[in-house]
């Protein structure tokens, strides 16, 4: 009997993205469903997701979850091929935990990095980059955050993986550089590179062009704002 | 033998007790560690089992450290299998795991700022309305695990406890019997339970603690 398994979520969101590595590394064929977010949440979205009515939505039978870690969290209980987290309680520890501080600290700070008034834009940038740095050391030497294999932290910091590095080429930035986190920027290589990943990436044109086209209104939006 | 288990907290404050009341539940024996000085000076052992936020609680089992509460909780139920905390049914947990993320992620903060805002008022709405949204996850049910605690009651203890000496302490109401039946009651059942009432700060300390800093907020704002 089919399951029915699906994911509402949106095509440039490293949210939605989450889920559907997690769905690919565990060979899981699923329906995805495209939200409109800005414009009209559709009346599925909301009715499965009326807490945040945000994407990603997991639908499994029927039932329906939301936020992307949990989602993938009961897509590593629920299909056991392929495990994104490690057996040992110790370290299945540590990966929540690094996951929870991409979630909690990183994105934040690169979210502030990117969008800062150019007053503050230097402290942003400098936390930021902490930020950055303190993830880098959780490689510890390991080609992913998974260890040989994509894993949870990897799929919790895709954004920094695929996403960052095409904003900062958009916006001018160079935050992640190779000179300052070269672990860092080797493993999001390595990320972005490896297949199961790559087919769950958003189209490298089509990303760039919507971050230029982000970054063009807000500009205009602060040259208007200081007239 | 006791194993080698430690939690480095502080005793007024809410994550710790999280972990001391999983652990007690389980009936996991445990050496606790006050953290004396956390505004000022931290002990070498917290910055050293903590590097990345500085922070309590710190469980560390056999030397190696974990920190983050719920991240804890989530080894503590792994690791000592009694008394469940998460369901076992992977559906069940996703939820307990969505509204705990619910309770950290936006009722906590949207306390925070009602506490430290100047606009009062709409700060208190989206408090409220957070609460609002947490009760409905009750459903009728005696706690948020169903007939027993579970992680998301554990996660939701601030509420039962802190929030209700707190507001006792500035006599400033927002959460009430009125207002969230449901909710209220749960904090009722909670505190009434055995091993919550051991492992919770006592009553009046923390009364005291609240009505102190109060006072001293008041203080603040009235030498300006």
């Amino acid at each position: 009997m089919a399951e029915e398994v699906k994911v509402f979520g949106t095509w440039g969101s490293p949210f939605s993205r989450r889920v559907e590595l997690a769905l690919k590394i565990k060979g899981v064929k699923y329906e995805y469903i495209e939200e409109d977010v800005y414009g009209n949440k559709s009346p599925l979205l909301l009715k499965y997701n009326p807490v945040h009515k945000k994407v990603p939505v997991f639908l499994h039978n029927g039932k329906p979850i939301a936020e992307s870690l949990v989602i993938v969290e009961y897509i590593e209980e629920t299909w056991k091929g392929n495990p994104i987290l490690p057996e040992d309680p110790y370290e299945k520890a540590m990966a929540r935990f690094w996951a929870k501080f991409v979630d909690e600290k990183c994105l934040p700070a690169l979210w502030k990095a990117g969008s800062s008034p150019e007053n503050e834009r230097a402290k942003a940038v400098e936390e930021a980059c902490e930020c950055l740095k303190t993830l880098e050391s959780a490689l510890n030497g390991k080609r992913f955050f998974g260890g040989d294999t994509v894993g949870l932290v990897d799929i919790a910091a895709n954004f920094i993986g695929y996403w960052l590095r095409l904003f900062q080429e958009a916006a001018g930035h160079d935050l992640l550089s190779a000179e300052k986190f070269p672990a860092l920027f080797k493993w999001s290589d390595e990320f972005s590179s490896c297949s199961v990943v790559k087919d769950s990436l958003p189209p490298k044109d089509k990303l760039l062009a919507y971050f230029k086209a982000h970054i063009a209104g807000t500009k205009a939006a602060e040259t208007n704002a200081s007239n | 033998m006791a194993e080698d288990l430690k939690v480095l907290g502080v005793w007024s404050s809410p994550f710790s007790r999280r972990v001391e009341l999983a652990l007690q539940l389980k009936g996991v024996q445990y050496e606790y560690i006050e953290e004396e000085d956390i505004h000022g000076q931290k002990s070498p052992l917290l910055l050293k089992s903590n590097p990345v936020h500085k922070k309590v609680p710190v469980l560390i089992h056999k030397g190696k450290p974990i920190a983050e509460s719920l991240v804890i909780l989530e080894y503590i139920d792994e690791t000592w299998k009694g008394d469940p905390i998460l369901p076992e049914d992977p559906y069940d947990k996703a939820m307990a795991r969505f509204w705990a993320k619910f309770i950290d992620d936006k009722l906590f903060p949207a306390l925070v700022k009602m506490a430290q805002s100047n606009e009062r008022e709409k700060a208190n709405e989206e408090a409220c309305e957070c609460l609002k949204t947490l009760e409905s996850a009750l459903n009728g049910k005696r706690f948020f695990g169903g007939d027993k605690i579970g992680f998301v009651d554990i996660a939701a203890s601030f509420i039962a406890v802190w929030i209700r000496i707190s507001q006792e302490a500035s006599g400033h109401e927002f959460f009430s019997a009125e207002k969230f039946p449901q909710l209220f009651k749960w904090t009722d059942e909670f505190v009434s339970h055995s091993i919550v009432k051991e492992s919770m700060p006592p009553r009046n300390k923390l009364l005291a603690f609240f009505k102190a800093r109060f006072a001293k907020a008041m203080e603040g704002s009235e030498s300006k």
